[in-house]
Formats: C-alpha cells, structure tokens, sequence
C-alpha cells in the first residue's frame, strides 16, 4: 500500500504549513509590539522549510515530506518613532516598535493557507481512491 | 488455464501499483511546494510500465532484456517499479529559492493520475465480474 504514504507526506507539510500560520499570526499580532519579554522589541520570525524523506526502505527518494528546519529571527532594525511622551521612549525620545511588516505577513499567510488547502485536497483524493482500492472485485 | 484467467488482471494490478507510485511523487511534490531548492520529479509512466511488466515477457523471453540463454546466466529481476524511471521535471518559470514545483502542473497531474487509477480500478472490477459470471454460467 504504497499510497498509504501519501497521508504521511502530505501530513508532514500540512504541520509543516500550520506552523507557518502560527509564525505569521504571533508576527501579526506582535506588528505594533513596543517592547517583548526580554525589553527589545519583537523581532519577526520566519520559517524554514527542509525536504524530509520518509520512505519505508532507507529513505525512497520518491517520498519526501516536509519538515520546519528552524525558525529564524528577521534582524533589521525595527521602526522608530520620536514620541518623547511615551513611556518606552529612549533618552533621544524615540520608540522602537516591532520590525514585523504587515503587508508581507499578509502575502505569507496566503501563500501558508493556499498550500495548506492543496494538501489537505490531496490527502482526501487519496483518501477516496483507497476507500475506492479496499473495495476491489465488488 | 489457470494463469490465463488472471494474467489480464496482473497487468492491470501492476499499471495500478504504478499508478499509486507516481499520486505519492505528485504528493511529494505538493507538499514540498514550498521548499526552497526541491527539485520537482515525475515519472516516466509508460517506460514505467513497461519495465515492470517486462519481467513477465522475461519469462517468455520476446524482449531484448536480460534474456537467460545460457545455463551460467543469472536470472534478473525485473526493475523496481518507478525507482529507475524518477525524472526531474524541467522549470517552466524560475523562482528566486530554486525550487522547481510548478503548482498548476502537479495539480493537474495529480487530478489526470486520479482519474486513470480510478479508471484502473475499474478495469480490475470489470474482469474480475467476468470472470465470475464466465465461471457461474448460466444458473
């Protein structure tokens, strides 16, 4: 059952995806972060994919999940704003707020759940041909 | 006698082992949409096909491959159904993290091989039905 592989794959790159979701939400919800726990401000994370192979004999090369390889921090320096007023404000009466931008979060979570729909689409395709495949010579 | 009553399906079970192979390359290649520097593999289907088919011809020997003539001859297996066949899809637009995956592509290969397994899947269905209605008869 060769196919039975395909839900691993496709299973793999769906975490894979969501974990891309999650990274974008926490980055969205941080766009106007002053300062996080440890008094920087919030810095964007992105993930990094990797091919996994997961074949059944030492890794068949036809077989390959996916995999979130790390999670790296965006290390431009974020946004600053003179506002002496505030209560994070330096001694030059500037505010660093996050460097997360807003619009390429948007596009990257587009593309996550695109690719994420796409999966789920081919686990249900395989799905109804093996269900189709249990009931041969019916 | 025997043999004759399921060689018809043997070919088609093969084409349908066959065919799950390439919805698990097209799945890899799905998944790993996204992936930077995957490269995008298909499979030859028809040579596919016939290499894994071959062994059965091997047998009778009316093909070229590894025909055994003399009695040192080692017998050879067929070839592993798909392994030998991988291909690298070409790149129809270039993507700055190297990855080949054409989505629109895979999506449509992914559709075309459902089909014709599901197409498979009938054929099989249809001759194991005749058979048993030639093995009832008429009752």
């Amino acid at each position: 059952m060769s196919m039975m592989n395909i839900f691993s794959v496709s299973g793999s790159a769906v975490s894979a995806q969501s974990q891309r979701l999650n990274v974008v939400a926490s980055n969205l919800a941080n766009a106007d972060t002053v300062a996080g726990p440890d008094g920087a401000a919030y810095k964007a994370r992105q993930v990094t994919f990797q091919t996994q192979l997961m074949g059944t004999m030492g890794g068949d090369a036809a077989t390959a999940g996916v995999t979130v390889s790390n999670i790296s921090e965006d290390q431009t320096p974020g946004r600053r704003v003179h506002d002496p007023k505030h209560p994070s404000a330096d001694a030059d009466g500037y505010v660093t707020y996050s460097n997360v931008n807003a619009v390429e979060e948007m596009v990257n979570m587009i593309s996550a759940s695109r690719s994420y729909q796409n999966n789920v689409e081919v686990m249900n395709t395989a799905k109804s041909l093996l269900l189709k495949t249990i009931q041969m010579g019916n | 006698m025997l043999d004759r009553l399921t060689s018809s399906i043997d070919f088609q079970g093969q084409a349908l082992s066959l065919r799950a192979e390439r919805q698990r390359l097209i799945a890899s290649n799905i998944a790993n949409a996204d992936t930077p520097g995957y490269v995008s593999r298909d499979m030859n289907f028809a040579q596919a096909l016939r290499d894994a088919t071959g062994s059965q011809e091997l047998r009778v020997g009316t093909t070229g491959r590894l025909d055994t003539t003399q009695s040192g001859h080692i017998a050879g297996s067929g070839a592993t159904p798909g392994q030998a066949n991988l291909q690298y899809s070409s790149v129809s637009q270039t993507s700055l993290d190297n990855n080949s995956v054409d989505m629109d592509r895979e999506r449509a290969s992914f559709a075309d091989n459902s089909v014709k397994y599901e197409a498979t899947l009938r054929f099989i269905n249809g001759n194991v039905r005749t058979m048993l209605e030639a093995i009832k008869g008429q009752s």
